[in-house]
């Protein structure tokens, strides 16, 4: 028999692992001594958590919450924070500007709000997806007041639409882009010709209105919630089709969204609310009064779709080519193919990309400050210029930060649990 | 603008003449002449580089040809998006990457074609898509995402996806080529299965056992022509051209 034959006999039983190798004192030495130099980084990071915190913690935990100045708060002890300012001012890092007796229909927006965003994060309650769609309009209504109807209107105008379309297609012709063409024809001259008197009509038969508020009266957190969600919920599928316009093969679509993309992408965002504020003017007909959150708000839009497009783009071209083709050879329409196919594919690769620009949008929300709306951290400064309270600087800024921290870190949670859930390969 | 008319019987497929394409000047199909009759199995190889996946991808309309005329089924592949459609709705095509959808399960994979092309009720979609599933024998993975399966079960369930659609031809481009070697037999069990049913089969393979035990006729492709064609009989024992012989030689001689 040769040396190098060999049969094993008897099949080795599993055994349990080394109790070192296991538990608690086993992740510690895996994961913080595993060697010496691992075990100098663990002892350098808690000696650099320690400095951090033995003076923030009693700074914080001891601080005034009901003195009447910062000189009352110095007066007292120095050295702790003084949360007074908050206690004080809350109400305005929340809403700005808003009429105080009228603080409760920003409140019910946002209230309103979570349950409207509850069927889009999660499918078991999409069946509530109707609200979401109601939502914006009844937020617009409920913040910025005025006839309910001025804001129905444009609803009843969209509904007559679809409902044109679906009757056109079941009884008179068959070609979707006539009947496309001819219910956007019919919605465009009912706002010319019929809203106006519509409006009048029910406004007299139900009249239901709140007091109006004027956009400038918009202000802290309620500022940067409302242009942060809207920029968000606009700028996805304008990025979307800005993506598919840039791998176009229609050499004249992909040069718009090309030249859009990069020239957004080159201008700083202050630039762009610069140009909504003072710029815009100069451009529109004399007598025209466009709302400047509006404005902000498409400014924001454009700017977070380009970046948007980008990420997209980045998740379209991580698929292979093989999905396209066999999506084609099935027989499915190019727009079958990128709903059913490629999209849902490309935005799940690009979940992190798009999340980050989401987050980074909501941020992106306390520049307008610059173009003195009076978003929490513009009203940090009005505060700040307030005899009262002059001086002041951290307390206000870590109540701000933490006001964004809690949404951005949501948004991040949100990404992590869908790219968890999404999750098919294994 | 009607182009001389050609005259094709119910029995033809597929009927290509005069076809050329080029990648830019690279000239990748030269004068091709092709008339598949229905139920005609046809096995199409060649060196690398022949363009003989180019020629069935051609067919339908992965790729475009410049010169020269396909008809599939009867209707004339033009740059007319609707009869492009029509006709990828009538030819199914497997992959030798399998392309399956890896955000969709095994069923759904099957069904998305039949739902949204042929607007077949759901259930319905469901009822033949576990019927074609059974056909490639892997009804018990309905449920799961192609991650999960291997490759040569990926490769059954794209076989069974094309079938979904009930098409009339069905186009394999190299099929086995990327998978283990003990995976080959159970999806060339499940293409000569169905050469018996009758499906009008083009497979572009290196399998030559396969070919000569279904196909009606070997074609042989080299430099964007085709070569020879025959029987396989007549193909394998008394090959013609000498390049012919060369490339049996080549993939038979070990």
């Amino acid at each position: 028999m040769s040396k190098l034959a060999f049969v094993q006999k008897n099949k080795i039983p599993p055994s349990p692992a080394p109790i070192s190798e296991v538990g608690v004192i086993g992740w510690l030495k895996q994961n913080l001594f595993s060697s010496w130099f691992n075990t100098l980084l663990t002892l350098l990071s808690i000696y650099f958590l320690f400095i951090i915190l033995k003076d923030f913690i009693p700074w914080a935990w001891g601080g005034h919450w009901d003195t009447k100045s910062l000189r009352e708060c110095l007066d007292l002890n120095p050295d702790v924070a003084c949360f007074s300012v908050l206690t004080a001012r809350w109400k305005q890092l929340l809403f700005g500007l808003y009429p105080a007796e009228e603080y409760w229909r920003p409140t019910v927006t946002f209230i309103l709000l979570i349950f409207s965003i509850i069927p889009i994060l999660f499918p078991k309650f999409f069946r509530f997806f109707w609200f979401s769609i109601i939502y914006p309009g009844l937020a617009i209504w409920l913040l910025w007041g005025g006839s309910i109807w001025s804001v129905g209107i444009v609803y009843i105008g969209f509904f007559l639409g679809v409902l044109l379309f679906i009757l056109l297609l079941r009884n008179i012709t068959k070609n979707m882009v006539i009947a496309g063409i001819s219910s956007i024809l019919f919605v465009i001259l009912f706002f010319i010709f019929f809203s106006n008197y519509l409006v009048k009509i029910l406004d007299i038969i139900i009249p239901i209105s709140l007091p109006p508020v004027e956009s400038l009266k918009m202000g802290g957190f309620t500022l940067s919630l409302i242009v942060g969600i809207t920029g968000i919920v606009a700028s996805f599928p304008i990025g979307i089709l800005l993506a598919l316009g840039r791998q176009s093969n229609l050499p004249i679509i992909k040069m718009i969204c090309v030249g859009f993309i990069e020239f957004i992408r080159g201008v700083p965002l202050i630039t762009l609310l610069f140009v909504a504020s003072v710029l815009l003017n100069y451009f529109l007909p004399p007598g025209t009064n466009f709302d400047i959150v509006l404005r902000v708000i498409i400014m924001v839009t454009l700017f977070s779709a380009a970046y948007m497009a980008e990420v997209i783009r980045g998740g379209l071209a991580g698929l292979p080519l093989g999905q396209h083709e066999a999506s084609a050879s099935l027989g499915l329409t190019y727009w079958q193919s990128q709903r059913l196919v490629i999209m849902p594919q490309a935005l799940k690769i690009s979940i992190p990309g798009i999340v980050n620009t989401f987050i980074g949008l909501f941020k992106d929300t306390t520049l307008v400050s610059i173009i003195s709306l009076r978003d929490p951290v513009g009203l940090a400064s009005t505060i700040r210029a307030d005899q009262t309270w002059n001086g002041i600087y951290w307390e206000l800024y870590v109540a701000i930060g933490l006001m964004f921290f809690v949404v951005c870190f949501g948004m991040s949670q949100y990404s992590q649990y869908l790219e968890r859930k999404l999750k098919t390969d294994k | 603008m009607e182009k001389t008319k050609i005259n094709i019987t119910d029995e033809v497929a597929i009927h290509i003449s005069e076809m050329n394409k080029w990648y830019g000047n690279f000239h990748v199909l030269r004068d091709i002449n092709l008339e598949v009759m229905r139920g005609e199995r046809i096995v199409v190889c060649g060196p690398s580089g022949s363009g003989k996946s180019t020629l069935i991808r051609c067919i339908n309309r992965l790729e475009e040809h410049q010169k020269g005329r396909i008809i599939v089924d009867g209707t004339e592949l033009t740059t007319d998006l609707k009869n492009i459609d029509k006709i990828r709705s009538e030819v199914g095509m497997v992959f030798q990457h399998f392309n399956l959808f890896p955000h969709l399960t095994t069923l759904e994979n099957c069904t998305l074609a039949p739902i949204w092309v042929r607007e077949t009720p759901a259930k319905e979609a469901q009822e033949i898509a576990m019927e074609m599933l059974e056909k490639v024998k892997i009804p018990e993975q309905a449920n799961k995402y192609p991650g999960q399966l291997s490759g040569g079960q990926q490769q059954r369930v794209a076989i069974a996806r094309s079938l979904c659609m009930k098409p009339r031809i069905m186009l394999f481009d190299e099929v086995t080529s990327a998978l283990d070697p003990e995976m080959i037999k159970e999806v060339l069990d499940t293409m000569i299965q169905l050469a018996e049913d009758g499906m009008t089969m083009i497979c572009v393979t290196h399998e030559m056992g396969f070919a000569r035990q279904v196909a009606d006729r070997v074609i042989f492709m080299d430099d964007g022509q085709i070569v020879e064609q025959n029987e396989p009989e007549s193909f394998f024992n008394k090959p013609q051209s000498d390049r012919t012989k060369l490339f049996l030689s080549q993939i038979l001689g070990h």
